[in-house]
């Protein structure tokens, strides 16, 4: 039985579930995968100039995140601190639902993109990685003489 | 600021749906502490609402998309947050602080004097 102080929205869970399906049925697989549930979440977006990678990394310093470009692969890594260090033998915890621990999450990027021209910005815990595509690779015009 | 284009809303789009950010909720013996996470929540876009004892946390997130950018993977795919909770009692509103950074919510609730807990003496008979 659950006693929580905080009892948990029975609808809301039903919601998240059903996107959570929803979800699943969207799939689009990679070799290295795009699990999902994983911490932190991604968002993967592209512009003819661009891709645009979102990871959502709440509590996370950005000093900790390591971000890092090896051939055609970004990897994102790092640790998030347990919001439930601290607590005392006297305390209880009623919900424990965030992620605590190492992560490690790997986005197989397509081969147009140009590894010098990386940028990352981090913000209200919402980390955005921009990568340019190369010059060669942006669509160009061809014209026929 | 182009919004909506990082995030597809459902086939649905139900009127205002909103993502359930995991929490950790923990009691001592002075309050509870709730930790939400929140991220792209800005500051000014985060809302804590105590009415009667229901405590309502929402956010919009805030987030600077490129002109023209197509999702092509979205695992967060809707550009709120909302959860709602039931307080209890001995939980005073007035005591309430609440702290954002690194989009992560840390709401502190004090427990009302008199149900601070007390030591019952055991009398041996």
């Amino acid at each position: 039985m659950d006693f929580s102080l905080f009892p948990r929205d029975v609808f809301a869970d039903l919601d998240r579930l059903q996107r959570q399906m929803q979800q699943a049925f969207e799939f689009s697989p990679s070799i290295r995968g795009f699990a999902r549930g994983g911490f932190p979440a991604l968002n993967v977006g592209g512009t003819p100039e661009s891709v645009e990678i979102y990871a959502y990394v709440p509590g996370v310093d950005p000093a900790d995140i390591e971000v890092s470009l090896e051939r055609g692969v970004l990897t994102i890594s790092g640790e998030r601190k347990s919001g439930l260090e601290g607590v005392g033998a006297k305390d209880s915890v009623h919900i424990a639902e965030r992620f605590a621990g190492k992560f490690r999450r790997v986005v197989t990027l397509s081969d147009d993109l140009d590894p010098e021209a990386v940028e990352a910005r981090c913000k209200d815990g919402l980390l955005h990685i921009s990568i340019k595509r190369k010059a060669a690779a942006q669509p160009r015009r061809i014209s026929i003489h | 600021m182009n919004e909506g284009k990082l995030t597809r809303e459902p086939q649905a789009p139900a009127e205002d749906a909103a993502l359930l950010p995991p929490v950790d909720v923990i009691e001592d013996a002075s309050g509870i502490t709730l930790y939400a996470d929140l991220p792209g929540v800005p500051k000014d876009r985060l809302h804590v609402q105590v009415e009667a004892d229901t405590l309502t946390l929402s956010g919009e997130m805030a987030v600077a998309v490129p002109q023209g950018m197509a999702a092509t993977h979205a695992e967060v795919n809707l550009p709120r947050f909302r959860r709602t909770f039931t307080l209890s009692k001995e939980l005073d509103p007035e005591k309430l602080s609440a702290e954002l950074k690194n989009g992560v919510l840390k709401l502190r609730i004090g427990k009302a004097a008199h149900a601070q807990p007390r030591k019952v003496e055991i009398k041996v008979g």
